[in-house]
């Protein structure tokens, strides 16, 4: 919990953290009142005003699309979309990974080893290669993206564990737990997890970029999200097409997505930074 | 601090060592497309052709390299009409059911040897060879025996198809085959150099082995790369062919199709991404090349499901429902013609039926189509709630989705939509149990309102819908067995009208033949079947 | 050593198969063909194929035929690309994408290393930020934005540079599909340099070089160095990864002869065959890199090379 606490208030003295921070607090507040920022709907689609550039008539501020539909609305709900299936990824891998990693470093031994040699075994999948076949073989649900995406990233955050894990297992205090006659599953729960936090917290905000980047990957191969609904990828993806042409398509979507990779991305590392200066994760 | 001037100088220098070597190893084992010597046709031709063996391959991308290549007994002119090829003449019996065709003499394979009526008999029968495994077969399949040939009761040799001396090929078919000459323009029917597949088997059909009959040879093939082709100095009309080589690039995705053709990598590409069409015609409308296709896109109905099979008002009111117009020009944009029948316009020897409804004014046909619904038992008491299947493309969910708000806007009815990777798709719609609405879309395989109407038979595997009509096949038998052009038309056209009254599908728009092509290129002919000979083009130096 | 590279490679086998098996099961498992099409075949003629290509057998049959085969080195022919065995076509897609691919990651590691020495050097500094801030770029433009937006700025507009790999010749044609697979590397790499390397300065025996009075580029050179280059060592496995990813997308849109493509199509080809030399091809070349990734951290690290 200290180590937690400290890294709060290291947080309000580094500018850059900060205001990555409130950047994705707004995005995400303003993703969520997207149905009282404008009348125009998120799905309907309207003929008689496709593609127009950003005007100010009509309220479509950053225009339309091919189907005529809002695309401040659609941008909006897109970041909607991006944020939750990149969160809930990479809490997937948090969950597997942290609980994998945290048994295998704290018991230590020949479960450790087995542990390992299956991950190791297990970085020798194309992984990439599995979650297409994946989405051909049994469709493309939400569900199935978490899936996907969460676990290509839970053998890092394994191993990451594992080795915090270890040297955690040094410390002091969880010896005298133990002299205490606190059971393995309590040190590991109540003692060693807490202290995994600092880490795990840096670790997945670096993760979510990653997942954000994998969901608009799994997109442009056509196996992402679904429509009607729509993600910042799948935005992205069909504002490529339209660069030439109408290019507000693309550059909107992509300056938010742009906007909230960046976010992550130095929130994570403003993170690291302040938890562990050292570099040693 | 001036401590450090050069502070990764020692890494860098390393790094920067092995970079510059690894750039000069790449640049030395580098190899392109070899120099050139005389006028080369650069082809985008799309997805890359299965394989170059006549009877092995069957998509539209191995057709135009198979053209260029090879040679069957009739082809095509630049404008879609019919022309001699390997034959110089025929002739048909009076039972129109008996073919005979006169080689030129003066025919010869790219290694020299001449072409004869033996090539022919061979080539036919390996066709059908079941152990060849040929995928195409429907250009031969009237050929008498040919079914029992396929199916394994009798063998090849017992094909209707004869020789009789060196140049005199005869085919007996099983039935009259009004459009069979057509056919034979199929690259199926191509002949294979019968030394060659004895030498090399399966693999006779490769960059070296490939011994071919039309205006080009095979040069060299890098997979997903480009296949080139190289004038065959002993065919016949070798004289007239303009161009010494032709490279057919790989080219599967449009839009990097179009930025290689706006660079100038490429003459021709094979298709115009939608999102750009309207920007080609105004950048360079002397270079857009459209024509109306032989293709219809439509939505399926599954005919087993109750909902659908059983009440045709409902059908019919969910077709009226829909603005094609809208469709083909807003959607589409691209010269798609808003399809309100079932066989295309400009198929050969046919004038095609068309919906009573398709000149109403908007209005009124909305008005009809709601009334249709609430007769067929639906409304704001009885709600309807339709699934729309179809497969993964930005192009097929932008008309889903307004298909979707047309639905609503004009019945009321709330449209689910379920988007799935094509082979999943075909998979769920060949078993019928879960889908209910579908989208596919038919390209006719030869110029004829057969290809199209055949595909609703009850007996042809292709009906994807289960659409049984024992009227629709009994009009379809009966135009099969005339052989007055003109009756027969008037048979199909009563078999068009009878789908059109019963809706088991929904057409949607007509396709639209769509491609670039430089201004330094001659000759090419806009035709329904967007058959494009290398060898009728010619190239010039304006730019 | 050479003992230890022989037990790595014998241990890793099951593992291979293990991958083998799961990727045969899955293809098969989708539904579909290799010679499926709205054009459906008359069952005589499906027969007929499927009797050539054994795909009536039972799928442990096939699977132990395909096994028999692929030791013996026959990766059988491809489904989709019929005049073309499976080796003939990874075969020569593979030397492409590996070309573009370790040229990308050297072209990555320059870039990256130097941008993440100078940032670590002068920590916190303007130039700091300045320069991570623009390796970021790299990583929150998605590739598929980046390489297309290249075409038409480079090739169709100013027509500086090709626009396709296979419509030209020489190493103009590498240049934007190499700096588009490189460029999300960059950042990744000058973040860990950087990271590693405030880390090493930090350490005691830097602090020990500096009370002795050396000057820090010195200090860089023979003592910095190799010890902040170990943490990149370790990516260079991720690295691969993220290049082969990347590579489905630089390939389409340069229209490059690789191997990413083939990802993506095997699978929604159906291609049975090529999916699994595929398969066999990726894990191979993990194994091979981790192996490789061992020694090397053993070469840079003496205190390892001692276990």
């Amino acid at each position: 919990m200290t180590a937690f606490k400290r890294l709060f208030r290291h947080v309000r003295f580094n500018r850059t953290v900060t205001l990555c921070a409130v950047t994705l607090v707004v995005l995400t507040l303003l993703s969520l009142l997207a149905p009282l920022l404008t009348s125009h709907s998120n799905v309907t689609a309207d003929f008689a005003n496709r593609l127009l550039p950003p005007t100010l008539a009509d309220g479509h501020i950053f225009g339309t699309d091919e189907l005529g539909r809002d695309l401040f609305v659609r941008t909006l709900y897109g970041v909607r979309v991006t944020l939750f299936v990149a969160v809930v990824a990479s809490f997937v891998s948090l969950g597997v990974g942290v609980l994998y990693g945290a048994i295998a470093g704290y018991v230590g031994g020949r479960v450790d080893g087995f542990m390992m040699r299956i991950v190791d075994g297990l970085y020798a999948l194309p992984f990439i290669f599995f979650v297409i076949l994946l989405m051909v073989a049994f469709g493309r649900s939400m569900f199935l993206i978490f899936v996907a995406i969460g676990a290509i990233n839970w053998l890092d955050m394994a191993r990451i564990v594992r080795g915090q894990t270890m040297s955690l297992k040094q410390r002091g205090f969880v010896d005298a737990a133990r002299l205490i006659g606190v059971s393995t599953s309590g040190i590991i729960l109540r003692h060693i997890t807490p202290n995994l936090l600092g880490v795990v917290f840096v670790y997945t905000t670096l993760a979510i970029p990653q997942a954000i980047l994998m969901e608009s990957f799994l997109s442009f191969l056509g196996l992402g999200i679904q429509e009607p609904q729509t993600s910042l990828g799948s935005l992205v993806n069909a504002g490529v097409d339209h660069m030439g042409s109408s290019s507000w398509l693309l550059v909107i979507p992509a300056v938010a997505l742009a906007l909230i990779l960046l976010c992550f991305n130095f929130l994570g590392d403003g993170l690291r930074d302040m938890a562990d200066p050292r570099g040693k994760t | 601090m001036n401590n450090f001037r050069h502070p990764n100088k020692f890494g860098a220098h390393r790094l920067l060592s092995v970079l510059l070597i690894t750039l000069a190893l790449c640049a030395c084992g580098d190899s392109g497309p070899e120099p050139v010597q005389g006028s080369v046709l650069n082809r985008g031709t799309g997805e890359e052709p299965e394989s170059l063996d006549m009877h092995k391959a069957a998509s539209t991308s191995a057709g135009d390299v198979q053209r260029d290549l090879g040679e069957g007994l009739l082809g095509f002119t630049p404008d879609g009409e019919l022309r001699a090829a390997a034959a110089e003449r025929w002739t048909i019996s009076d039972d129109g059911r008996e073919y005979t065709f006169w080689l030129r003499p003066n025919a010869r394979w790219s290694n020299g040897d001449p072409v004869t009526a033996e090539d022919f008999v061979y080539s036919f029968r390996r066709l059908v060879d079941p152990k060849t495994a040929a995928l195409y077969v429907k250009s031969v399949g009237s050929i008498e025996n040919a079914g029992a040939i396929i199916a394994g009761e009798l063998t090849p040799d017992s094909l209707g198809v004869s020789a009789i001396g060196r140049y005199e090929f005869r085919v007996r078919l099983e039935h009259v085959v009004p459009y069979f000459l057509s056919l034979l323009t199929h690259p199926s029917t191509f002949p294979v150099h019968r030394g060659s597949v004895e030498t090399y088997g399966a693999a006779h059909a490769r960059p070296g082995n490939l011994v071919s009959n039309g205006a080009y040879k095979l040069r060299d093939w890098q997979l997903g790369s480009h296949i080139e082709l190289v004038r065959n100095e002993y065919y016949w009309n070798n004289a007239a062919t303009a161009i010494d080589r032709v490279v057919h690039f790989v080219s599967p995705e449009p839009m990097a199709e179009l930025n290689r053709y706006r660079a100038g990598e490429l003459d021709t590409t094979h298709t115009i991404p939608p999102e750009s069409f309207r920007q080609m015609i105004e950048e360079r409308p002397d270079e857009v090349r459209t024509s109306p296709s032989l293709a219809v896109n439509y939505y399926g109905f599954n005919m087993t499901k109750p909902k659908f099979g059983e009440n045709p008002k409902l059908r019919e009111a969910l077709s009226m429902a829909i603005d094609r117009e809208t469709i083909a020009n807003e959607v589409m944009g691209r010269g798609e013609a808003p399809a309100y029948g079932w066989v295309p316009d400009g198929t050969a020897n046919y004038t095609p039926r068309r919906f009573s409804y398709a000149n109403l004014p908007k209005d009124e046909r909305q008005r009809k189509a709601r009334q249709l619904f609430r007769e067929a038992g639906y409304g704001e008491e009885n709600p309807l709630t339709i699934e729309l299947r179809y497969n993964t493309s930005n192009v097929h969910q932008r008309i889903a989705a307004a298909v979707q708000a047309m639905w609503r806007d004009v019945l009321g009815v709330e449209t689910k939509l379920v988007n799935e990777e094509f082979q999943v798709m075909l998979q769920n719609i060949v078993q019928k149990e879960v889908t209910e609405v579908f989208r596919l879309n038919w390209s006719g395989d030869y110029n004829d309102a057969h290809t199209f109407l055949s595909t609703l038979e009850s007996d042809n595997p292709s009906n994807l819908t289960g659409y049984h009509s024992e009227e629709f096949d009994s009009l379809m038998d009966r135009a099969a067995r005339q052989t007055d052009p003109d009756r027969r038309k008037v048979f199909l056209a009563e078999a068009e009208s009878v789908v059109l009254r019963d809706n088991p599908v929904i057409p949607l728009y007509f396709y639209v033949n769509k491609s670039m092509v430089s201004k330094r290129v001659r000759g090419w002919g806009d035709n329904v079947l967007n058959y494009h000979y290398s060898q009728h083009l010619r190239l010039t130096t304006e730019e | 050593m050479l003992r230890y590279a022989l037990l790595r490679i014998l241990g890793a086998i099951p593992t291979l198969l293990l991958v083998i098996a799961i990727a045969f099961l899955m293809v098969h498992a989708a539904p579909g063909g290799p010679f499926d099409s709205e054009r459906r075949l008359p069952p005589e003629i499906e027969a007929n194929i499927e009797r050539a290509y054994h795909l009536d057998e039972s799928l442990p049959q096939q699977f132990v035929r395909y096994l028999k085969s692929a030791v013996r080195g026959d990766l059988g022919p491809s489904f989709r690309y019929r005049e073309f065995t499976v080796s003939e076509v990874i075969g020569g897609a593979i030397p492409i994408t590996m070309k573009i691919g370790s040229l990308a990651i050297v072209l990555a590691l320059v870039l990256g290393i130097g941008v993440g020495i100078t940032a670590g050097l002068r920590r916190n500094t303007f130039l700091d930020r300045l320069v991570t801030g623009v390796a970021m770029i790299g990583i929150s433009v998605p590739v598929f934005v980046f390489a297309p937006l290249m075409v038409l700025v480079f090739a169709v507009t100013w027509k500086w540079l090709p626009a396709s790999y296979a419509g030209s010749s020489g190493a103009d044609r590498l240049i934007m599909p190499v700096i588009a697979l490189a460029l999300p590397q960059i950042a990744y790499i000058a973040r860990l340099t950087r990271a590693s390397l405030i880390d090493v300065m930090n350490s005691d025996f830097v602090r020990t070089a500096r009370a002795q009075g050396l000057r820090t580029t010195s200090i860089i050179r023979y003592h910095a160095l190799k010890p902040t280059m170990l943490p990149l060592v370790s990516y260079l496995g991720p690295a691969f990864a993220a290049v082969l990813t990347g590579s489905v997308v630089v390939e389409q849109v340069f229209g490059i002869p690789g191997v990413g493509r083939f990802l993506v199509t095997s699978a929604t080809n159906r291609d049975y065959t090529l999916v699994l030399g595929i398969t066999i091809f990726y894990a191979a070349m993990v194994i091979a890199l981790n192996l490789v990734v061992d020694v090397f951290y053993a070469f840079l690290d003496p205190r390892i090379r001692r276990q």
